[in-house]
């Protein structure tokens, strides 16, 4: 029997955790370089790039970029905005994939092959193909609100949410998990008297935990981190602006890079404890679907 | 409960017609069982009969309804699947009253009929599990009390017990055996195993190919093959068949021989003329040795013998290279290699014509 030598252990180990502590710094130091640069002036924080000290709190460390940020834009309007747009968005994504996946999987009609293969494709078109056919569409679209009827939908929350519920991924990741569900739970289901309505909410959504994690992750994070474009073009008034169009408010005339980075570790902070919140889920389903967020 | 009746029922997948039309009366209260070997439609009947399965052509009646187009939780039926099928986000109490809960049946009713469904299936002290912590036989045990609370007028059994070792299937063979005296309901099961079927069923329907070969009692199909697949797939071992010449033909009885039989006279089930090939079958348990070894009906040599502790099964090789099968007395002893000569009664041999 193989015999481990204590010491080849050791060096082993001591390999094993260099590697880890230099991939984890990759990912660890722009973080560290943000927080820290948030906290210094401008020119001290350009002059600190060439050394070390841009990873360190040294020099002259404050929190006033912190309350200029604050007196430059609507920070706590931008953050409720986009956690406003994300959470709905999610929400209802979820429950409208969900239900057309179950639909591709359980259902039987002519054409759902097709449809859905129609669905699918659409993943490869990239969104700045149909931005502006877009804005044309939802320009000229009725809207019933608090406000009463209206044409157009641009200035509001719900420009920002309707076009992002149906979604070809999170369709596609219920599909797969569906596909996998065993076959006799929705038979026994149905011979014991549920209409699809009830087997959808009584036995495949509470079974459907893993992948309403999934779905929910990687489309929280797209909806808070990566919506620009859009809402660049169809929001101009302020009160209804995302974060990431609220950065804008940082490069007029002179770029003030240390409230920049004030902003940006601000509006980090509801990621991160989102993160927290789901890590074991987030780790989960970034192993189980190969997407990554 | 109900009668089922089948009328020319036929099921196409694509271009691919795996059910034939099947003709089958169920009568209320019988015990029906579907055998066949796997791939002849046996499952995809009970789908269909369940609703799972949509019918392309013919006539599904229960209690005298037409139900062709009637959804699965309209038609009054229970179905308990090989796989279980409970759900493992409930417990045990609510996986068996799931069927009510979605009916809307008040609680305490509701609770009543999970008491007594977990009273007769003996499992009251798990009412609170989850099925992660039961074993196969109590889920399957699960299974059928979720079929039972619903009072349904048919009971569906899908190889219920395909996935219980050999102990626990005898078990729960025997459970589903008096719960149908109990329950006094039509019952139709679908097995692949011979044994399930000869001791549980009222009726048998012997399927192949997507048609049914044979329908009657189990000790019917048993003595009274009506064709040589019905004949080789009831009974265990199977029957033996030999090739034989229709030597001469009498009134209702032909003599048969061959190189290594000498002739015989029996009643054909079959057709036949004199001169034409046939298959002359002969059950295992049937066999017996001749104790003259020159007076047998069939000789050959021992290949193989299996001791089974109540029987003892025999392969004998024979002079033109036919395989026989013999189940002899668990006493019987034979040495590999022997020379053996075997007797039978040619009342009870079945002549089939050649295929």
């Amino acid at each position: 029997m193989a015999v481990i030598d204590p010491a080849n252990h050791g060096l082993r180990l001591a390999t094993r955790y260099t590697v880890l502590i230099l991939i984890a710094a990759i990912f660890v130091l722009p973080l560290l370089f943000m927080v820290m640069s948030s906290l210094k002036p401008t020119e001290q924080l350009l002059n600190d790039t060439s050394s070390l000290r841009a990873f360190l709190p040294v020099g002259d460390i404050s929190l006033q970029n912190y309350y200029d940020a604050f007196d430059r834009a609507p920070i706590g309007l931008f953050v409720f905005n986009s956690l406003l747009v994300t959470v709905v968005t999610v929400s209802l994504s979820l429950l409208l994939c969900s239900l057309a996946a179950f639909s591709f999987t359980f259902l039987k009609w002519r054409g759902k092959g097709l449809i859905l293969s129609i669905t699918l494709a659409t993943l490869i078109i990239p969104f700045e193909t149909i931005a502006i056919p877009l804005l044309l569409l939802v320009s000229k679209l009725p809207w019933i609100g608090l406000e009463g009827f209206r044409i157009g939908w641009l200035n509001s929350y719900h420009v920002q949410i309707v076009p992002w519920i149906a979604d070809a991924l999170t369709i596609f990741l219920f599909v797969q998990y569906f596909k996998d569900l065993p076959e006799e739970l929705v038979e026994a289901a149905r011979v014991a008297g549920a209409s699809w309505w009830q087997v959808y909410l009584r036995v495949v959504m509470p079974l459907s935990g893993p992948v309403i994690a999934t779905g929910a992750i990687l489309k929280s994070l797209k909806m808070y981190n990566e919506q620009y474009l859009w809402p660049l073009i169809v929001v101009q008034q302020e009160s209804y602006r995302p974060i990431m169009v609220g950065l804008g408010y940082f490069f007029q005339l002179q770029v003030a890079w240390g409230e920049v980075m004030a902003y940006l570790s601000l509006i980090t902070v509801p990621v991160l404890v989102f993160y927290l919140m789901l890590q074991r889920a987030f780790i989960a389903s970034i192993a189980s679907t190969g997407v990554k967020g | 409960m109900a009668d089922v009746a089948l009328k020319d029922l036929r099921k196409s997948f694509g271009d691919v017609e795996v059910i034939k039309g099947v003709d089958i009366d169920i009568q209320d209260g019988e015990f029906v069982v579907f055998v066949g070997p796997s791939g002849c439609g046996k499952s995809t009947l009970l789908r269909m009969i369940a609703g799972l399965e949509d019918i392309t052509a013919g006539t599904l009646e229960i209690d005298g309804q037409v139900v062709n187009e009637v959804q699965p939780k309209d038609r009054g039926i229970a179905m308990v699947f090989q796989t279980y099928a409970i759900f493992p986000h409930m417990t045990v109490r609510e996986n068996v009253a799931f069927g009510l809960t979605i009916a809307g049946m008040p609680k305490a009713e509701k609770d009543a009929k999970v008491l007594e469904a977990a009273r007769i299936l003996q499992m009251e002290h798990l009412l609170d599990r989850r099925p992660s912590q039961l074993s196969g036989g109590q889920r399957q045990r699960v299974a059928i009390g979720r079929a039972i609370v619903r009072d349904p007028t048919v009971f569906l059994f899908d190889e219920p017990l395909s996935n219980l070792d050999a102990a626990l299937r005898m078990d729960m063979r025997m459970e589903i055996g008096k719960l149908h005296n109990q329950l006094t309901a039509t019952m139709v099961y679908v097995t692949h195993d011979q044994v399930e079927a000869m001791t549980l069923a009222d009726k048998i329907v012997v399927l192949e190919d997507g048609q049914v070969r044979q329908i009657g009692t189990p000790m019917d199909l048993y003595h009274h093959p009506a064709n040589l697949f019905v004949a080789g797939f009831i009974g265990s071992p199977s029957m033996n068949f030999l090739d034989v010449t229709v030597d001469a033909k009498h009134d209702g009885t032909v003599t048969v021989s061959n190189p290594s039989l000498d002739p015989i006279e029996v009643t054909p089930t079959d057709s036949v003329a004199p001169g034409a090939r046939a298959k002359l079958g002969i059950r295992p348990q049937y066999l017996t040795p001749s104790a003259d070894p020159t007076k047998g009906k069939l000789h050959g040599t021992i290949e193989l013998t299996e001791r089974l502790g109540t029987e003892t099964i025999v392969d004998v090789a024979m002079a033109d290279g036919t395989k026989v099968i013999a189940a002899l007395s668990e006493d019987a002893i034979f040495e590999i290699g022997a020379e053996v000569s075997l007797t039978f009664d040619p009342a009870k041999t079945h002549l089939f014509a050649a295929p």
